[in-house]
């Protein structure tokens, strides 16, 4: 855990810094931080693999989003099992089950076994997007699936840079609670 | 969806992210919920008129202390509170302590007063006023600093409503302090007091409704 807390926060930094790379690596080690975690609490509860998954994504697009929210002068992994633990008791609360049936309180005990085997979440993400305004369902389909620079997205659209950064990151934000909603069985 | 899809998705063209993001928010909400509730006490009531004499100016500034502490602390905890996990780092126990040291500079006040004193020191001559007054201005101030806060990612809902109340209760009964002339200890402690902690309650029970994410 501490070795990974320095060559996390390193990668954390890196990527606050605009670093794609140290981004992706931080998610993809994150991800299987996450699913550990998850797999873990819901085992208890007799759920299934996707559901699991499915706040694996939600975790993952909160970080995304909200990570100018993370104070770069303190660790990283106590913010992101903040995040995981926020984020699976918003669940618990929108699938009444209780704090019991997962055993939350032993959290922070057990070390969330790392991961990777069947990571796919019952979410759609073509239909999630058409649920997003237009221009934020532009903005995050050229810049971050077609991978168009913001400038180029920009001159695509004919709207600002800051336009686009706007709404991608506020197109992100509403995916994300698209998630939540769909997450609720 | 496969979880690598969407990695690579938030991956591609990442942009540096602005650190100073969530502070500046909240610094700008916090400041004109403090615009909003100054210049709505000014509106509405104006300075207290006495204030040529000494003691006014001295039981006003006396007031203003009690009342800007709890709006220090409070944004404080505000600033803690708005990233994940910060709630570990709040004590109930400091966010009580300016409620605390009022309420015993009250008891101490009363205790040293004849009997036949207390009536007025605790009802003092508008305490009506300031019981309506002080929620009421708060309503706008209280929206401000939940619109900044709605920016962050509060992972303790009813903590950082809590804190969102408190900076408004604060604020309202900073302006409404320009206007009052109540001045006992005792009034300040049960009046004040009891229209901020309910600003907070308010916040609290509001909180996580208002900053779900």
């Amino acid at each position: 855990m501490t070795a990974n807390e320095t060559e996390l926060k390193a990668l954390m930094l890196a990527s606050l810094a605009g670093d794609g790379r140290s981004h992706h690596e931080l998610l993809v080690r994150l991800s299987g931080y996450l699913r550990g975690f998850y797999r873990g609490r819901l085992s208890h509860t007799g759920r299934s693999v996707s559901e699991a998954e499915d706040l694996v994504q939600e975790a993952l697009m909160a970080i995304h989003t909200g990570r100018h929210t993370y104070d770069q002068a303190a660790p990283l992994m106590p913010w992101v099992h903040a995040i995981a633990r926020y984020k699976l008791l918003d669940y618990l609360r929108r699938t009444r089950l209780t704090v019991t049936d997962v055993g939350l309180d032993h959290a922070e005990d057990i070390t969330a076994v790392d991961d990777h085997a069947g990571a796919e979440s019952a979410f759609d993400l073509g239909r999630l997007l058409a649920r997003l305004p237009e221009r934020m369902r532009r903005a995050i389909e050229l810049v971050k699936i077609e991978g168009l620079s913001v400038a180029e997205a920009a001159a695509r659209c004919g709207a600002s840079e800051s336009a686009i950064k706007v709404n991608i990151h506020r197109g992100l934000k509403a995916l994300g609670m698209e998630i939540a909603r769909e997450g609720k069985p | 969806m496969k979880t690598d899809d969407l990695i690579t998705m938030l991956s591609t063209q990442v942009e540096p992210v602005d650190r100073n993001r969530m502070g500046r928010s909240l610094a700008l909400g916090v400041a004109f919920a403090a615009a909003v509730a100054a210049l709505a006490t000014l509106a509405t009531f104006g300075v207290r008129s006495d204030l040529d004499h000494v003691h006014s100016l001295t039981y006003m500034i006396g007031k203003l202390t009690f009342t800007l502490t709890v709006v220090v602390i409070a944004t404080i905890y505000l600033l803690r509170l708005a990233r994940p996990g910060g709630e570990r780092e709040t004590s109930l126990l400091v966010l009580a302590a300016p409620f605390l040291a009022v309420m015993m500079l009250g008891a101490l006040t009363l205790s040293t007063a004849p009997r036949s004193h207390w009536d007025h020191a605790v009802l003092g001559t508008h305490w009506i006023e300031c019981i309506i007054s002080i929620p009421l201005i708060a309503v706008v101030p209280f929206a401000l600093t939940i619109w900044a806060m709605r920016h962050a990612m509060p992972t303790d809902l009813r903590r950082a409503g809590a804190a969102a109340g408190l900076v408004a209760g604060g604020l309202s009964a900073t302006g409404y302090a320009l206007h009052c002339i109540d001045d006992s200890m005792p009034f300040v402690a049960l009046w004040y007091g009891a229209t901020i902690a309910l600003c907070a309650v308010t916040g609290a029970l509001l909180g996580p409704r208002l900053l779900r994410w």
